[in-house]
């Protein structure tokens, strides 16, 4: 599945996004262009998807809007700093997260399996969005995430394992 | 081209306050983050409202915190203390703080070997465990950071430390200092929800 990466962008734009943290999958990728185009998104790039949370929490404690972009096993990587800046710190960090394997029926991919359960447990309101058409969806739990100034997670479901 | 494990082991370590003692007159108006050891020594001596003593943390997650302050507020400069055993466990943070362009960050490693918190267990870099030392200052240079130091001696340091803050950073700074030993204990410096609102209303002051 292809997500077009103008329209991500610009949603994301329109919705007063400063940064982009990411560690990009193979869905998410594409989109490096546009998320990087001057004048609009700092695009910020880390080794590790535990650093993007961190990141991002001190862009949010400096008065930016970040918005944390990575994979479905960055989320398992990078739990306890997920743990420490959005419950501890109680930061309203919010995140895209490219759902690897959602859309391919029947798959053993233990990172689709575990996804929704570890957000779940977590406690964190989650829409997933499974063609382009659904982006109005993304645009719409970001909005919402960021109005209540709750955290709030897009799952892009992906058809790659 | 620097070898990144070394075989020379500190010669010489200095207090843990002491050399924290040094960065009280040149800090002006930085943003500090502590966390581990310099989180338990700083707050004694600071009170700055720019200070942030990143407790409870997730270990390793001081360098991209400060990266991130110091993206949000470019004109000011960061200071991050972190340990040993923190950076080992986010090396790559040194790549990030590069790649990111933050001239306006410098990031010191407190290097006392152990892990003092759980109770001085050594780091998988310390020389018992590996007979060498890891090289930090090594890997930031690799990493590219623009100002990179190391120092063992308190006088060293001292002496170096002014005219390394004002050199064109990111910078990056090797302290070996010495345990503290038994006397070692964590606390807070009061609930978070009281101090990390006003770290961010002093943030949103500049």
């Amino acid at each position: 599945m292809d997500y077009p990466a103008k329209p991500v962008a610009d949603l994301l734009v329109e919705l007063g996004f400063s940064h982009v943290v990411w560690l990009p999958d193979s869905a998410l990728g594409p989109w490096e262009a546009e998320l990087d185009r001057p004048g609009t998104l700092e695009l910020v790039r880390v080794c590790r998807e535990g650093e993007a949370w961190a990141l991002a929490a001190g862009l949010y404690l400096a008065g930016k809007r970040p918005l944390v972009m990575i994979q479905n096993t960055g989320l398992f990587e990078s739990g306890d700093a997920l743990r420490n800046f959005l419950f501890d710190l109680k930061l309203p960090l919010v995140a895209v997260i490219g759902y690897r394997s959602a859309l391919v029926p029947g798959n053993n991919d233990s990172a689709c399996k575990f996804t929704e359960p570890m957000l779940k447990a977590w406690g964190l309101d989650y829409v997933v969005i499974r063609s382009p058409d659904e982006l109005p969806q993304m645009r719409e739990h970001l909005r919402v995430s960021l109005a209540a100034g709750r955290p709030g997670v897009v799952l892009v479901a992906e058809g790659r394992m | 081209m620097s070898n990144i494990m070394t075989t020379q082991s500190p010669t010489s370590r200095m207090p843990l306050v002491a050399a924290l003692e040094v960065l009280l007159p040149l800090r002006g108006d930085r943003i500090v983050v502590t966390t581990m050891g310099a989180a338990r020594e700083w707050p004694k001596l600071s009170t700055h409202p720019l200070d942030f003593h990143y407790i409870p943390s997730a270990m390793g997650a001081a360098p991209a915190l400060g990266l991130g302050l110091a993206l949000a507020k470019p004109q000011r400069e960061v200071l991050v203390l972190n340990g040993d055993g923190a950076m080992l466990m986010n090396l790559g943070s040194l790549v990030t703080i590069v790649a990111a362009g933050a001239s306006n960050l410098t990031l010191i490693t407190l290097d006392n070997g152990i892990y003092e918190v759980t109770g001085g267990q050594q780091t998988a870099a310390a020389a018992a465990a590996r007979h060498a030392w890891v090289d930090f200052a090594g890997m930031a240079r690799a990493a590219g950071f623009a100002r990179v130091a190391r120092f063992e001696r308190w006088e060293d340091w001292q002496r170096g430390a002014a005219a390394l803050l004002a050199d064109p950073g990111p910078r990056f700074v090797v302290l070996a200092v010495e345990p503290v030993g038994a006397a070692y204990h964590l606390e807070a410096p009061g609930p978070l929800s009281e101090r990390l609102p006003k770290f961010q209303a002093a943030l949103a002051q500049i």
